[in-house]
């Protein structure tokens, strides 16, 4: 890849907040280091990812709304998390956390143990208990 | 939490890998000039493995790279560099360890979980938890960082370093953390060169198991071609996307450590008076460059905006020649410099 051809394709990914560095090659032949915005076909990859993710997040929020799911199973999309990492984090075992999914065991959870939920999944215990309308 | 304030002058360099970066810029802190290229061909870190039974979000793992850490073990061993290496159960005694470490004036290396670091754009900050970052001070509840991928260093709240130190997953971070312990002074970096540089070219020409070294490549294009038909066109599409992401994006590697490899040769062909690598460099580079057309095509893909030549067929032919030339090269390479 030459200097000059190191992609500039700005969609934003990286908030304005820095350019990455690409190695290439310039007029005298040598490598160097060069700023970069971005590159589509990566701009594309990551936006897939992002949609996949949006996705399982709303259809857990309408899960939630109708009463398929506790607030946990939101929560835990937001912070893209599955059972069985959460449960990592919670220091307890995936099945647990399952339990907790459904709307009546997570009705049912001491205030010690919503806490400890709302830290891993950085929220309040009010958010906790919530999702957005 | 007692501790005063302390920041160590740091020559904070930016990076087109995070390992590497952190190789580069703590070593020029101990006093040894190594590049980033450098520090990559030192710690023999270009490799290739596709495997399909290791996944992440039931997508296969493509890396472009040997084991996140490995580059600095092998950098280490063959520059004779003594790392402090710990890890941690308790949070809390990780971040006194890391106070300490910084009152005795060094900077540290550590791993991070992308995830909970507040400062990176939030489009990048999935779990991925090898991300190295060094920490080189501390002020009132903020930690001084310098992000190897970031132009600029920044800073931390010592909670949420403390969150990124400690996340779980594939693989937990542990708080680990790391710095050199003894740093040679007159380390023989053209013995190490030559020495990382046989072993990429023999571990990618020679490793056994049809996923690891060049020929992985073919097995990851047999795969492919039949993406479609195996997964279905909307799983496929992921798994084509999640590939692109392997190769440009997350920390496996990919396609910029193909040019990162280049600048290491040139560097090589320098140091170690070689100029026949220089040749291996364009060769390497013509080798980027392909693997950049695979992924630009695989993106219109991927985008379904594809034109009608670009199919999973001929994604997969692409791939192929792309590891019949890559096995070539490194064949010859390892011929050449053993």
């Amino acid at each position: 890849m030459k200097k000059e051809e190191v992609p500039q394709d700005d969609a934003r990914m990286l908030e304005g907040k820095f350019k990455v560095v690409k190695y290439a090659i310039n007029e005298k032949g040598e490598y160097e280091k060069v700023p970069s915005v971005g590159w589509e076909p990566e701009n594309v990859a990551l936006e897939q990812a992002w949609d996949v993710i949006n996705e399982r997040v709303e259809q857990a929020r309408q899960d939630v709304i109708a009463g398929r799911s506790s607030p946990l199973a939101y929560h835990m999309e937001k912070n893209m998390m599955d059972p069985a990492l959460l449960a990592q984090h919670m220091g307890s075992g995936a099945r647990r956390i399952r339990k907790h999914l459904r709307p009546k065991d997570f009705a049912r959870l001491d205030e010690h143990t919503l806490q400890r939920y709302a830290e891993v999944l950085q929220v309040t215990v009010d958010q906790l208990k919530r999702v957005p309308e | 939490m007692t501790a005063s304030d302390r920041i160590i002058p740091f020559d904070h360099q930016q990076s087109a890998h995070c390992e590497t970066g952190v190789i580069s810029n703590l070593m020029r802190f101990h006093g040894m000039k190594v590049s980033e290229p450098l520090a990559l061909g030192i710690g023999s870190g270009l490799f290739y493995s596709h495997m399909p039974f290791l996944k992440v979000n039931g997508l296969p793992v493509t890396s472009y790279r040997i084991l996140p850490g490995h580059i600095f073990k092998r950098f280490s061993n063959n520059t004779g560099v003594r790392m402090e290496r710990r890890k941690f159960r308790d949070p809390l005694a990780a971040m006194a360890e890391l106070d300490r470490v910084l009152d005795r004036g060094l900077p540290v290396g550590m791993l991070t979980s992308v995830f909970y670091l507040p400062y990176l754009p939030k489009a990048f900050r999935f779990h991925f938890n090898a991300h190295n970052i060094v920490v080189f001070g501390r002020e009132g509840d903020e930690y001084h960082v310098s992000d190897p991928v970031m132009d600029a260093t920044t800073r931390i709240h010592r909670t949420a370093l403390m969150r990124a130190r400690f996340a779980k997953g594939m693989p937990n971070t542990s708080g680990r953390m790391y710095y050199p312990e003894k740093v040679p002074a007159g380390a023989d970096l053209r013995r190490a060169a030559a020495k990382g540089l046989r072993r990429t070219a023999r571990d990618m020409s020679t490793t056994p198991l049809p996923m690891f070294g060049s020929k992985g490549i073919a097995f990851l294009a047999a795969r492919l071609r039949n993406y479609e038909r195996d997964l279905g066109p909307a799983k496929a599409r992921l798994a084509l996307g999640n590939l692109i992401r392997m190769q440009e994006e997350i920390g496996t590697g990919g396609a910029g450590f193909r040019f990162m490899f280049g600048a290491f040769l040139q560097e090589s062909a320098t140091i170690l008076d070689r100029p026949d690598l220089r040749e291996f460099a364009e060769r390497m580079t013509t080798i980027g460059d392909q693997w950049r057309d695979f992924a630009y095509e695989a993106g219109r893909l991927c985008k379904d905006r594809a034109e009608a030549h670009i199919t999973y067929g001929s994604l997969a032919d692409k791939l192929t020649d792309i590891g019949r030339q890559e096995q070539r090269f490194f064949k010859e390479l390892a011929k050449a410099v053993r």
